[in-house]
C-alpha cells in the first residue's frame, strides 16, 4: 500500500519512463551478455597480436598495427570488392523480383493460396541445404542445370560453373536469389493488401495507365515496407558466409572469397584472432555505413510529396 | 522466516543431492567426444563398428562419435577449444597439423604414453603424421597415400598392355585413349581450391623431386617444384585431363572414374574397393591400381604423405580414457579387420593373409608406395601457406597466369608468413 501510494505521487511521465526501464532491464541484460560482450571482446582482439592457442588467447597489445596492414592489404581490398558485387546483384534482382512476384500473386486466380505456399519453400530452406542442392544442379558431370540447357539447345556440351572465375559469383547469386526472393515477396504481397482498392478504382475512371497506378499508389503504398525489407537484405548479403562455403569455399582462385570468408579464414584457419577481429570491425563498419546511407535516403524519399 | 529458512535448506539438500548424483555418475558412466571426417579412407559404419567394439570391453564408457567433412575438420578441432573440457576428447588430425596443433597447444603430448616397441613395428611414414619438435602428438591411425588407379577395360581397348610408369608415359597413354574415341578426358584429379589439390601437387612434386623449401627459403619456383605446375596445366591444355577436375574433391573424382568416364585417376586407399564394389560402381571389376608414377632419370615412383593420427585434446577431462580408446582404434587387430578402405599403420599386417586376400594388387602398390612417401612442408603456418599456393596454381589451371608467374608470386607471399 505505502509503496504504491508512493509512486502515485510522481509525475506521471517519469514514473512510467522508469517503469519502461525496469521492463527493459531484463532485456537490456540478455543483450550486454549476448551482444555487448562479443563485441567489446572483438575490439579489445582488434588492437591487438592475439593469436588463437589450446591455452585461450596469446596476446600483446598492438595498437593500430592490424588496421594499418588491413588498409595495405590488397587481398582484403579484392574480397571487399566481391562482396559488394554479390551483395548489389543479388539483392538487386531479390527485390525486382520480389515485387514482380507480389505483384502477380496478389491478382486473382485459381490456386492462389496453393501458389503462395510454394513460393514460400525456397525461403524456409536452411541455407546449407538450399546450397547443396544447388551444387548438385550446377555439377558439371551430372547436373541438372547442364541437362537442361543441352536438351533446349542451348549449350553444346556439359560445362562447368562453379570451376570457372566470373560465372562461379554469378552461379552463387542465382542460388541465393532463389532462396531469398520469397522474403520480399511475401513483405510486399502483406504491404499490398493494405492498399485500398478504391484507390485503383478512382485512379482508373480518372483514366491513369496501369503505370501510372503502380507509380503513384502501388509504390507509395509498399515502400515502407519494402525498405525495411532492402535493407534487411543488403545486411545479411553483406555478411554472406554460409552459401560461400559450402558451394565454392571461395574457390575458383578466390574468384568468390567474400569478406566474411576472408575474416573467418583469418580467425579459425590461420588463428590469428587479433588481425581477423580487425577485419571484422572493418567490415562491419562498413555495413554501418552502408546502413546509414540507405536510412538517409529512405527518409528523403518518404518526405518526398 | 520460517518457510524461507525451510526453502533455503531443502534448496541446499537439493543441490547437494544433484552434485551427489553427478558425482556418482561420471565414476560409473563416462561419455567421450570423438571427433571424425566424412571422407575417404574408413567409413562411417566401419568407424561405429570399431568403437561399439571398444564400448563392449570397455563398461560404462561411451563414445559419442561426430563426423564432418575434412575440409571441416580443422577449424571445427580449432574452434572446439572454446567450449573448455565440454568440447571433444579425441580427435581425428592430419599429416599437416601437429607442427601447428603442437606448438599452439591443441594437442596434448603423448610421447610417453607410447609404448617404446611400437616404434620398429609401424612405418615410419606413419610415424611423421604425429611427429612434431622430437614429440608425438597423437597416435597414426590412417596410412594413406595417393595412387594411380586405370580402368583395365579402356586401357586394354586402347592396346596398352602395362600401365603407366612415369608421367610421360600417363601422358601418351592418355593421348591415345583420347584419340581412339574411348575417353573424351581420360585423366581425373581432385583439383579444386582445397587441399585435396595440394595432394595432387605434392605427388607430382615428389616425382620430379621438387622441394618447397631450399635453406628454410620458400622455394617451389624452380626445379622440380614449377615442372609440376606445368604437367598439370600442360595436360589440362593437351585436352588429357578433365577441365572439370579443378572444382573436383576426392569424392567427385571417385564418381567420375566409378561412373566409367576416365581411363585415370588420382586417388587414395578407399577408392580402390570402393570402384570394385558393383552397389558403388559401374567399372567393378575392372579398377586397376599402381603406385602413382615417376619421371624418367628423376624417380621410378611417387607418393605424397596423406596420413592421418588419433590425438588427445588439450582440454580434455579424460586423457587416460581417451587414451584407451585411441589404443583400441589404432591397434593391430582392429585395423587389420577393417582393411579394405585404409590400410594399417602395422608392418606385420601386410603378410596378413586376412589383410591382403582379395586385394593383392593394391598390397603391392601400397608396399612401394609407403616407403616413398613424400611430406608437405611441415610448418606451423602450413594452413596458409597451402592457401597462397592452391590460389595460386588455381590461377596457372584457369589460364590466369603463368606457371613461373605465379609461382614467384606464392614465394613472395609466403616468405611474409609470420
Amino acid at each position: 500500500m505505502l509503496f504504491a501510494a508512493k509512486s502515485y505521487n510522481f509525475a506521471a511521465t517519469g514514473s512510467r519512463e522508469r517503469i519502461a526501464w525496469l521492463f527493459l532491464l531484463p532485456m537490456l541484460a540478455i543483450m550486454a551478455v549476448v551482444t555487448g560482450f562479443p563485441l567489446l571482446n572483438t575490439l579489445w582482439l582488434a588492437f591487438t597480436d592475439a593469436s588463437l592457442t589450446g591455452r585461450g588467447y596469446d596476446w600483446n597489445w598492438s595498437g593500430l598495427e592490424n588496421f594499418a596492414y588491413l588498409i595495405d592489404d590488397k587481398n582484403f581490398r579484392v574480397a571487399l570488392g566481391y562482396t559488394f558485387y554479390f551483395t548489389i546483384v543479388s539483392v538487386a534482382i531479390e527485390m525486382v523480383l520480389g515485387v514482380l512476384v507480389a505483384l502477380l500473386l496478389n491478382q486473382d486466380f485459381f490456386g492462389r493460396t496453393l501458389v503462395r505456399t510454394l513460393m514460400i519453400l525456397p525461403w524456409a530452406l536452411p541455407t546449407i541445404v538450399n546450397a547443396m542442392m544447388w551444387r548438385l544442379i550446377y555439377n558439371p558431370e551430372f547436373g541438372s542445370l547442364n541437362a537442361l540447357l543441352l536438351q533446349f539447345g542451348l549449350i553444346d556440351f556439359y560445362r562447368s560453373w562453379l570451376g570457372v572465375p566470373g560465372t562461379a559469383m554469378n552461379m552463387v547469386i542465382l542460388a541465393d536469389v532463389w532462396k531469398n526472393y520469397p522474403l520480399i515477396a511475401l513483405i510486399v504481397l502483406g504491404a499490398l493488401q493494405t492498399i485500398p482498392k478504391d484507390l485503383y478504382e478512382a485512379a482508373a475512371i480518372d483514366g491513369a495507365s496501369p503505370w501510372k497506378r503502380f507509380w503513384h499508389i502501388t509504390l507509395p503504398g509498399i515502400l515502407g515496407p519494402f525498405s525495411v525489407a532492402l535493407i534487411l537484405r543488403t545486411i545479411e548479403a553483406f555478411k554472406v558466409f554460409d552459401i560461400i562455403y559450402v558451394m565454392t569455399r571461395g574457390g575458383p582462385a578466390d574468384t568468390t572469397k567474400t569478406a566474411s570468408f576472408f575474416v573467418y579464414q583469418e580467425s579459425f584457419s590461420y588463428l590469428r584472432a587479433g588481425s581477423g577481429a580487425a577485419y571484422a570491425v572493418a567490415v562491419t563498419l562498413l555495413s554501418a555505413m552502408l546502413i546509414t546511407i540507405y536510412i538517409i535516403a529512405l527518409r528523403k524519399t518518404e518526405h518526398a510529396p | 522466516m520460517k518457510p524461507v529458512l525451510k526453502l533455503i535448506l531443502g534448496l541446499g539438500l537439493l543441490t547437494q543431492a544433484s552434485v551427489i548424483s553427478i558425482g556418482s555418475a561420471t565414476a560409473e558412466d563416462l561419455t567421450l567426444n570423438a571427433l571424425y571426417m566424412k571422407q575417404a579412407a574408413y567409413s562411417e559404419d566401419d568407424i561405429r563398428a570399431m568403437t561399439t567394439a571398444f564400448e563392449k570391453d570397455n563398461p560404462g564408457v561411451h563414445v559419442n562419435l561426430e563426423f564432418v567433412p575434412y575440409e571441416a575438420l580443422h577449424d571445427k578441432i580449432v574452434a572446439a577449444q572454446g567450449a573448455g573440457s565440454s568440447g571433444y576428447d579425441v580427435v581425428l588430425f592430419d599429416v599437416i597439423w601437429p607442427a601447428e596443433f603442437g606448438k599452439k597447444g591443441f594437442l596434448q603430448d603423448v610421447t610417453a604414453r607410447i609404448p617404446a616397441d611400437y616404434n620398429d613395428k609401424i612405418y615410419d611414414g606413419a610415424w611423421t603424421t604425429v611427429d612434431y619438435d622430437g614429440k608425438r602428438w597423437g597416435m597414426p591411425w590412417i596410412l594413406d597415400t595417393k595412387y594411380l588407379f586405370y580402368n583395365t577395360d579402356m586401357l586394354k581397348q586402347a592396346g596398352i598392355a602395362e600401365p603407366p610408369k612415369t608421367f610421360a608415359e600417363l601422358s601418351a597413354d592418355a593421348k591415345i585413349i583420347k584419340d581412339k574415341g574411348i575417353s573424351k578426358y581420360p585423366i581425373v584429379w581432385s583439383w579444386a581450391q582445397a587441399e585435396a589439390m595440394m595432394c595432387d601437387y605434392t605427388t607430382l612434386v615428389a616425382a620430379n623431386q621438387g622441394t618447397f623449401f631450399e635453406d628454410g627459403k620458400p622455394a617451389f619456383d624452380k626445379g622440380g617444384s614449377l615442372e609440376a605446375v606445368k604437367y598439370m596445366k600442360q595436360s589440362l591444355d593437351d585436352g588429357l585431363s578433365n577441365p572439370n577436375s579443378r572444382e573436383y574433391l576426392e569424392e567427385d573424382v571417385r564418381k567420375v572414374f566409378s561412373s566409367g568416364e576416365a581411363a585415370f585417376a588420382l586417388n587414395w586407399t578407399y577408392m580402390y574397393n570402393l570402384a570394385n564394389n558393383p552397389k558403388e560402381s559401374k567399372i567393378a571389376g575392372k579398377v586397376g591400381i599402381v603406385p602413382s608414377p615417376g619421371v624418367e632419370g628423376k624417380s621410378a615412383a611417387s607418393a605424397v604423405n596423406g596420413s592421418m593420427g588419433l590425438g588427445i585434446t588439450a582440454n580434455s577431462q579424460h586423457a587416460d580414457d581417451a587414451w584407451k580408446y585411441i589404443t583400441h582404434m589404432t591397434a593391430m587387430e582392429t585395423q587389420n579387420k577393417y582393411a579394405k578402405l585404409s590400410l594399417p599403420i602395422w608392418k606385420a599386417s601386410y603378410d596378413d593373409p586376412a589383410v591382403t586376400a582379395g586385394q593383392e594388387q593394391l598390397i603391392a602398390a601400397a608396399k612401394s608406395s609407403i616407403g616413398a612417401m613424400f611430406a608437405r612442408p611441415a610448418t606451423p603456418s602450413y594452413p596458409e601457406l597451402s592457401a597462397i599456393l592452391q590460389k595460386k596454381i588455381q590461377e596457372v589451371l584457369l589460364g590466369q597466369a603463368t606457371a613461373e608467374d605465379a609461382l614467384q608470386d606464392a614465394v613472395k607471399s609466403a616468405s611474409k608468413l609470420r
